[in-house]
């Protein structure tokens, strides 16, 4: 069964929404979770791939894009012990 | 960015995690600085733009470019080497009559170090679940109109594959140097839902 990231050509997701001059980040915590996730698998506290896939466990499409980082991020952690 | 003062929610969340790291040795405060700098400067559109540029003005480079991007982008100082793992990029060149577009199906790969930070639209599950199936009204939602003659190739992108569009030289264009070049490119022709 294709996991909820799984999207291509399924229906009801409505227009794209463009956002003009549109930043890097939208707050200072989605840089934090960005930088704290690649200082984590730099140290090998977990590695990319265990990340994409929790990413695609966790995710909700209700939530932004770095909500989901951010989840993801936690989950491993708790996973692995470390929190 | 370690002094910011965002009270929503989640902010609080994640500077609570970041203290139980710090804490227990898997972060050091001046490290999300290090990497927020080298991402801001390693990552950005001016050097697809410079890619493409060349290429139009330089036939080899652009054979080679085609041929082996990974090797070929050396020649202007870069490479795809600079993320967390090394990634092979295609690059799948506009022509006349075939119009390339870039999607990550799953998730949201995209080839940083040459197009920037991706915009939020790249990474929402309207442009990844409609393009693969409708990409020439996804394009118009963009405002960018083909002949119905011109065909569509939509590339996925994963973990290990990205992609990225030389749009067609724009006419009347002979005379103009590669800055000047440059400078017409945008982020979006890069992706494929702009002419250039």
């Amino acid at each position: 069964m294709p996991r909820i990231n799984d999207v291509g050509g399924r229906d009801g997701f409505g227009p794209v929404r463009q956002e003009l001059d549109e930043p890097p980040f939208h707050a200072d915590w989605e840089a934090h979770v960005m930088a704290m996730n690649r200082a984590l698998i730099r140290r090998e506290v977990y590695n990319l791939d265990e990340f994409r896939d929790a990413v695609e466990r966790t995710m909700s499409h209700e939530s932004s894009y770095y909500e989901n980082w951010f989840r993801a991020i936690r989950t491993l952690l708790e996973e692995k012990g470390v929190v | 960015m370690s002094d910011d003062h965002d009270d929503s929610p989640i902010a609080a969340r994640v500077r609570e995690l970041e203290a139980v790291l710090e804490e227990k040795g898997l972060l050091d405060p001046t490290e999300l600085d290090q990497v927020l700098e080298a991402f801001a400067h390693k990552a950005s559109p001016a050097n697809g733009f410079r890619v493409v540029a060349r290429a139009w003005v330089d036939d080899g480079f652009r054979a080679r470019l085609l041929q082996d991007a990974n090797a070929a982008l050396p020649e202007l100082g870069l490479s795809m080497g600079g993320g967390l793992q090394v990634q092979r990029l295609h690059v799948v060149e506009n022509t006349e009559d075939v119009h390339n577009v870039i999607v990550c199906t799953l998730c949201s790969c995209y080839p940083l170090s040459l197009l920037g930070p991706s915009p939020t639209w790249y990474k929402s599950p309207a442009y990844r679940s409609r393009v693969v199936s409708h990409p020439r009204e996804v394009l118009e939602q963009f405002g960018l109109t083909l002949p119905g003659t011109t065909k569509i190739e939509v590339w996925d992108a994963n973990a290990e594959s990205r992609y990225m569009v030389p749009p067609r030289r724009p006419e009347g264009t002979d005379g103009l140097g590669e800055a000047e070049l440059a400078a017409l490119v945008t982020r979006n022709g890069l992706i494929g839902t702009a002419a250039v």
